[in-house]
């Protein structure tokens, strides 16, 4: 696979490339903030942001989708699949591992060809952190650099210099037109080495003191710590963790009738295990009707079940996005997983 | 492109009968022709569509027919839904999904003693028509069944054909709060346990009903010295896709909808939340 080094101008005339021939979504400016966007040109790209309000999840798993349309009169559904290749830019390291383990997710052991069809319509082109957010904790995820998952990938190893790294034959396509530009040579592999050494000590801004692989054997002997209580005590249960949590992927689905009465379309919507209604049966039952019992419940996940079918990989990749959503200030998975230790 | 999982197929309502007043009885049939091909206790994913999605017991064995059974109470959107269905409607059907009773591997060759209150006899009516049907696998069957009143009773000819049925060892009825027409026991169907003639230590105990039946059934079990590993429970909870995705159902680490609605009591006797 190619290795190219350029300059910032030969980046810009690239990405431009790329936007002429595919549907290019890529981080741009919101405000004082940053987030995912069809990319017109390259100028839009910001690729020193700090992190995205959104996680890329959206891309694969959007927040509103029609998952099939249905005729009312003789129950026939038939699948709607969004079949439309696309390249997004800019994608984080932390967020290139939460992609990886969503695509374990939905396709094992069951399939979901919603997901997947998008995830394999897409290339991704992901982005060595420039910018340390204030509430990224990677370095202590293992999340901060990434050397696999996705199909390029960009670090800015000096003032006017860049590594663009095909990673698999769809990255390989995608830089094709950079054929004329120089190949990185040792010194700029080793430039990407120190980017990659420095990022995975720079992106600690919460000190984490446990380990990430013991935290599903420190959750389960924490089941009855007062912890959860204390925290969700202030908790909304507004569920903006869960929005904002590139790992998060619970949904619900629910049905709109068209204007006719005939037919209409199955949606799939994102949900939250931190919303009240959560796990209401009809009856109507709440299974966790306690806060503090949701509370914990999406640490839980985070940290022992899901990991369980995911071959042990933790499924908080450090971003901090959920700290700085929280309103109430209790949604920090470092002060949580601390705060377990000290008490055993 | 693969099959995509959350197509439901169609089928057709072939009865839709009262039963009680909140509860009604169900048959239908896929379009395709094809059995359903459900074990004793697992459920499906029925749509109405305009309304939506809802996991649904299937009570009925397919040991007896190429249809299947449900018996819906009207609590819910598409309870409701299906309370309005007659003769020839569609609905859509995914499924079957889950873990239903282990008629095969773990009760085979034991003595079984189910124990139903209320609706919760429909899913254990499946595993009771399927063990009736190969009845030369089991030892002795004994029937636990308890209503709130005699009007909520369900399946009533059903009961009274099992109360005669020489193939049942045992058949024991109770309702919470008789009236006039009832000349049968009253009290809760905790009571009834002792009652039974258990070989404990080759009986296997099947349970389903409200979540409050469990605790008092369980205490009463446990006076009488069955071990954890010989009771099995089906349990409910918002299935919403089936497969072990939308995270609706999850207790702890378990998915009702794959490693459920079925569970041995000792698997899960110390998780949290779970009865």
């Amino acid at each position: 696979m190619s290795k190219k080094a350029v300059s910032q101008s030969e980046l810009e005339n690239w990405v431009d490339s790329v936007i002429q021939g595919h549907k290019t979504y890529g981080v741009k400016s919101k405000q004082d903030k940053y987030d995912y966007g069809i990319l017109e040109n390259a100028s839009q790209l910001k690729l020193d942001y700090d992190v995205t309000i959104r996680s890329p999840k959206f891309l694969f798993l959007p927040a509103v989708e029609s998952i099939a349309s249905f005729n009312r009169e003789n129950a026939k559904y038939e699948s709607e699949i969004e079949n439309e290749a696309f390249v997004v830019f800019g994608v984080h390291p932390y967020d290139v591992v939460a992609i990886n383990q969503m695509d374990t997710i939905f396709s094992q052991p069951n399939r979901d060809e919603h997901y997947m069809t998008r995830r394999n319509n897409a290339t991704i082109v992901a982005v060595d952190v420039q910018t340390p957010s204030e509430d990224v904790f990677a370095g202590y995820m293992g999340t901060a650099t990434v050397e696999e998952g996705f199909d390029v990938l960009v670090t800015r190893i000096g003032d006017d210099a860049y590594l663009i790294d095909a990673a698999t034959e769809k990255g390989e396509k995608l830089i094709a037109s950079l054929s004329g530009a120089n190949d990185a040579d040792d010194s700029d592999i080793q430039s990407r080495a120190d980017v990659w050494e420095e990022n995975k000590n720079k992106l600690r801004r919460h000190e984490l003191e446990v380990e990430p692989s013991e935290w599903p054997e420190l959750l389960k002997k924490s089941v009855e710590s007062p912890l959860w209580e204390e925290k969700s005590e202030k908790c909304f249960s507004c569920g903006s963790c869960n929005l904002v949590c590139p790992t998060c992927y619970c949904f619900d689905v629910q049905e709109d009738v068209n204007w006719d009465m005939k037919s209409g379309k199955r949606v799939r919507t994102w949900d939250g295990c931190m919303l009240t209604n959560f796990a209401t049966v009809a009856g109507p039952h709440n299974f966790r009707a306690d806060k503090a019992e949701r509370y914990r419940h999406r640490y839980y996940r985070k940290g022992a079940y899901v990991p369980e079918k995911i071959d042990g990989e933790i499924a908080c990749i450090g971003c901090g996005r959920c700290i700085n959503a929280c309103v109430a200030k209790i949604a920090n998975p470092v002060e949580v997983m601390n705060r377990l230790a000290e008490e055993k | 492109m693969a099959e995509d999982m959350y197509v439901p197929l169609q089928a057709t309502t072939l009865r839709s009968e009262e039963m009680t007043e909140t509860e009604r009885f169900f048959e239908f049939k896929l379009d395709s022709g094809e059995p359903l091909g459900h074990e004793p206790g697992q459920f499906a994913e029925v749509s109405i569509p305009g309304i939506g999605e809802a996991p649904i017991s299937i009570s009925s064995s397919s040991t007896r027919s190429d249809t299947f059974e449900m018996v819906v109470r009207n609590v819910g959107n598409v309870s409701n839904g299906m309370h309005q269905l007659s003769k020839g409607d569609k609905i859509g059907i995914r499924g079957p999904f889950g873990k239903g009773f282990p008629v095969e591997e773990d009760m085979k060759g034991k003595d079984l003693l189910f124990i139903c209150g209320g609706i919760g006899l429909v899913p254990v009516r499946s595993a009771i028509q399927h063990v009736l049907d190969n009845r030369s696998d089991y030892g002795s069957i004994s029937i636990l069944f308890g209503a709130k009143s005699p009007s909520e009773r369900l399946f009533v000819d059903e009961l009274a054909e099992w109360k005669e049925d020489d193939k049942i060892d045992c058949f024991m009825e109770t309702v919470d709060k008789g009236d006039e027409s009832w000349a049968g026991n009253v009290g809760l169907i905790t009571t009834c346990i002792p009652k039974v003639d258990h070989d404990i230590s080759n009986t296997k105990v099947i349970i389903c009903g409200p979540p409050v039946m469990y605790k008092f059934v369980l205490i009463e079990l446990e006076k009488l010295g069955f071990s954890h590993d010989d009771i099995f429970v089906s349990l409910e909870r918002r299935m919403k896709c089936g497969v072990g995705l939308c995270g609706h159902c999850q207790i702890n680490g378990y998915y009702v909808c794959q490693d459920g609605p079925v569970f041995k009591y000792s698997d899960i006797e110390d998780e949290k939340g779970a009865i």
